[in-house]
């Protein structure tokens, strides 16, 4: 097992985005939400910028816009006067004020201007305001989203009567797959509540007029209500180390379950049967044929992908499911990066890879220089990740199967599904036809079977 | 109706009914989801097209991720420009200061990309724990034997012209550091222009043609050393004003060249253009060259957009651009595709470019500065437009609501400057526009499924 740390000084081409995005998104998945970044305007253009790349769809998020007097005497009043207009202008239930570099460093008390707007205005309305810090120097925009959904938990969640309801944190995934996780959840009658949910809000239909917060994700009493949930579900193999939103809930006695996100047949197996044992219904028929449907395929087109090397890139969750899955279906994934390091994706893989006898590379605090380099020394057929990934793809000639976040220079980013078995079966057979269509290409034959 | 926020009143003008000065060049209001960036972007985006130049962003992870090859700034050599340095500053650069990682970070990456000069871009909390970045780039130069530039971008100091002007000072120190013989009488710099898709090489040729020589164009298709003399032109050839003035300006004080302001979108203003520059000259010859250029390439362009001008005749349009002076340009091109202007903005005009946006526009036209997508959006449902001008943010404004949208942000795909811009223009115009997808967008029909709200 190979294990290399990063040489450089420099970040080159990064293999990561700031903790503030991650908070804007897990926003965006809480119903009549509304994101408000206390820093420079730039943070909220930017990343609303980056996510319309991704989503095509509108990105409200709101700024503090910090003006220099605000960086000297802190940025109270601007986060005050921020907070009267996203109330007017947007009529918010909840507002997530996540902070900045800037706000951040300059110390501000963001909970005390909190309180101190809430007693200006004590007679109006308000809407809820959840408070997250997250400055950029600090981790990743991962641990924005994780560190979002858990202060939403801890802010809103309470205790009470014990219902049937199963509390599901998916992690950062697409729309499609949130949608897919629901129609599971719901198939096995089990009542639930997603955070959060992103699923119509990031991939909705056209309007007929102009919607300040477009309908969807998860209600405040959905949140309130996780307190008395029977169980809770949160994908991400790394929240096994801390992060975790449904530690929290343990205070209420809500069973405990963190997975992998269940891509392939091991990992989706394991949510199944998670699912199975709090429902006490066996797998509901649909869901067993597409399991089978994608072991008959994984049966039809082993030939073509047995050994080939993949690289493999992302968020470290996402790469750690992948990676199971590739294991699972015979690719080797030679490389496997992140531009963060939470510690556990090295051990979880080297575990990994150890049970399949394959020597691959892991690589924590990685860019895609780093990435770069070691490739070239690889040999890879194909990589796997977010269209970050394109240029390196382009270097090398060799394809990128697109997934995740960012995917700007293909349509359907949030359409994409990677999560159970519905999921990995289209994952499955875009990794086999990009295959056979590169076979195809490079031969001189031309041929029509393959 | 659409309601305002109190802040931003003075900021939105309807010809006709209103009679006040448009406010403009404030600050954004706190919280109204303004599309504006910030410093750091204005002067990301003026210096990014100079390509064999390191552009090494000194803080944390955020502004570098962002900003990584978001630009169709062609290049026809070096593309170091599209690679995204960033020293990513972490907590303990917050604690004890950045300076350290900031030396070594350039050391290593000159070291490895050989560049002819090096910006540094400091952003937000640079200053705050005392990173004197000044410093650190005069010691690397010194021992690098390259310019290293300072660029002082932090987010908060100002707007997006703070950072245009961030961007210009770090020029000006490139500027004059090149011998300027062999330059002929009848030469230019093209200042403004940034190759988004290879509009500079547009514009370049057709000074070839009319025998004005370009010696340098800033920023577009940028080099180092083409810069450092481009104080030998002389005449400087402003577009895109708003990041440039200021250049021209300190290039005519320090060097006595003088300035003219153009536009190369439209028939119009690139004729316009090319004039302008022959006038300064005042040479028969040039005249003459120009003269049957424009008269060719106007001709040429008027018999390619006449079938999509009768297509686009009476159509409507809103127009949402960073600089105004752009806006003009855009009202005079979408006029001769028979086009109405319903609504129009910038994120920082300022008043005498509204009062001149004022009178180019017809009774009723909402005029607006920096806006946001709750105005946008519902300015154009209440002018019921048929075609959106803007960037990447407004795009899924306008297709929400089933509205065509044309791209004239800096990811444009396409030339959309010159002669043949202005036909590219008319076609991208005209296949969003009239694609049969609209009539199913639900503010057109009713049909199963768009019944409900």
């Amino acid at each position: 097992m190979a294990s290399t740390e990063k040489n450089f000084t420099a970040t080159t081409n990064p293999c990561k985005l700031c903790a503030p995005l991650g908070a804007s998104l897990v926003f965006k998945g809480v119903r009549d939400a509304l994101c408000l970044l206390h820093g420079s305007q730039g943070c909220a253009t930017y990343i609303r910028r980056y996510l319309i790349s991704h989503f095509r769809e509108p990105v409200d998020i709101a700024s503090s816009s910090f003006a220099e007097a605000a960086a000297v005497f802190g940025g109270g009043d601007n986060l005050k006067n921020a907070l009267t207009n996203v109330c007017s202008q947007y009529h918010p239930k909840i507002i997530g004020v996540a902070t900045t570099c800037l706000s951040e460093t300059i110390g501000d008390n963001v909970p005390m201007y909190i309180s101190e707007f809430k007693k200006a205005n004590s007679r109006t309305d308000l809407p809820e305001i959840v408070h997250i810090s997250t400055p950029s120097y600090r981790g990743t925009h991962m641990d924005g989203f994780y560190d979002s959904v858990k202060a939403l938990v801890v802010s809103l969640a309470r205790a009470g009567d014990r219902t049937d309801q199963i509390a599901l944190f998916p992690g950062f995934v697409s729309p499609a797959d949130m949608r897919y996780l629901k129609e599971i959840v719901s198939d096995f009658g089990l009542p639930r509540v997603m955070l959060p949910d992103y699923s119509e809000t990031l991939d909705g239909p056209l309007w007929k007029e102009y919607q300040r917060i477009p309908k969807g994700g998860t209600t405040y009493d959905e949140i309130v209500s996780l307190g008395r949930s029977q169980a809770v579900i949160e994908f991400g193999h790394t929240l096994k180390t801390g992060r975790s939103a449904g530690l929290p809930l343990e205070e209420y006695s809500v069973h405990r379950y963190t997975l992998g996100l269940p891509i392939g047949i091991t990992l989706s197996d394991e949510f199944f049967g998670v699912l199975e044992q709090l429902s006490g219904r066996k797998m509901p028929a649909r869901y067993a044929e597409e399991r089978g449907r994608l072991i008959d395929s994984y049966a039809d087109a082993h030939k073509y992908i047995f050994e080939k090397k993949a690289i493999l890139f992302g968020e470290e969750d996402l790469v750690i499911a992948m990676a199971s899955f590739l294991f699972e279906i015979g690719v080797v994934p030679v490389l496997c990066a992140s531009g963060s390091k939470s510690g556990a994706m090295e051990k979880i893989l080297s575990e990994m890879g150890a049970r399949y006898g394959r020597t691959i590379s892991v690589r924590g605090n990685a860019d895609f220089s780093d990435i770069l380099d070691e490739a070239k020394n690889l040999a890879p057929d194909f990589l796997v990740g977010n269209s970050k990934g394109y240029a390196i793809a382009r270097e090398l000639d060799i394809p990128l199967i697109r997934i995740g976040f960012p995917v700007h220079d293909r349509i359907g980013g949030g359409r994409l599904l990677h999560l159970g078995y519905r999921g990995s079966q289209e994952l499955f057979d875009r990794i086999v036809n990009t295959i056979i269509e590169c076979t195809q290409a490079k031969s001189s034959v031309g041929h029509s079977y393959m | 109706m659409v309601d305002v926020l109190a802040q931003r009143e003075r900021q939105v003008f309807r010809k006709g009914e209103d009679t006040f000065n448009i406010g403009c060049e404030r600050n954004s209001v706190a919280g109204s989801v303004s599309q504006r960036a910030c410093v750091f972007c204005g002067s990301r985006v003026v210096l990014y097209p100079i390509a064999d130049a390191l552009h090494l962003i000194h803080g944390p992870i955020g502004c570098a991720a962002y900003t990584w090859d978001i630009r169709g700034a062609l290049s026809s050599g070096p593309e170091l420009h599209r690679l995204s340095f960033s020293t990513d500053i972490q907590e303990n650069n917050v604690i004890y200061g950045g300076e350290k990682k900031l030396y070594n970070s350039l050391i290593e990456l000159i070291d490895t990309h050989h560049p002819k000069a090096a910006f540094v871009y400091a952003t937000c909390i640079v200053g705050i724990i005392g990173d004197d970045v000044d410093a650190v780039c005069k010691q690397v130069a010194g021992e690098k034997g390259i310019p290293v530039l300072p660029v002082h971008s932090e987010g908060f100091k100002g707007t997006k012209k703070d950072g245009y002007r961030a961007a210009c000072e770090a020029l000006l120190k490139i500027i004059g550091r090149v011998a300027t013989d062999k330059i002929s009488k009848f030469s230019i710099n093209i200042l403004g222009d940034f190759n988004i898709a290879g509009e500079t090489w547009v514009i370049r040729e057709y000074y070839r043609r009319i025998g004005v020589e370009v010696v340098s164009a800033i920023t577009g298709d940028g080099r180092v050393e083409d810069i450092g003399r481009s104080h030998g032109a002389s005449l400087n050839v402003v577009q895109c004003s708003g990041s440039m003035m200021y250049l021209a300006k300190q290039m005519k004080e320090k060097y006595g060249i003088p300035f003219i302001r153009v536009s190369y979108f439209g028939i119009e203003d690139t004729s316009e253009a090319l004039f302008a520059v022959a006038r300064f000259f005042n040479d028969v010859g040039l005249l003459e060259r120009t003269g049957l250029l424009v008269e060719s390439e106007v001709e040429r362009v008027n018999r390619r957009i006449r079938y999509y001008r009768e297509k686009l005749k009476g159509k409507k349009a809103a127009i949402y651009v960073g600089g105004a002076f752009k806006a003009f340009s855009l009202i005079k091109a979408l006029h001769l595709l028979g086009m109405e202007v319903a609504v129009v903005g910038s994120q920082t005009g300022n008043k005498d470019d509204y009062t001149r946006l004022k009178d180019m526009c017809l009774p009723g036209t909402i005029i607006v500065d920096d806006s946001n997508p709750v105005e946008l959006a519902n300015f154009s449902i209440e002018k019921e437009v048929d075609l959106f001008i803007g960037g990447v943010k407004e795009r899924p404004l306008a297709y929400k609501l089933g509205m065509g949208f044309c791209d004239h942000n800096h990811e444009r795909k396409q030339v959309l400057a010159g002669y043949e811009g202005m036909v590219n223009f008319a076609k991208e115009v005209y296949s969003s526009v009239m694609s049969p997808v609209w009539r199913f967008s639900p503010r057109k029909t009713v049909g199963a499924g768009n019944g409900v709200d």
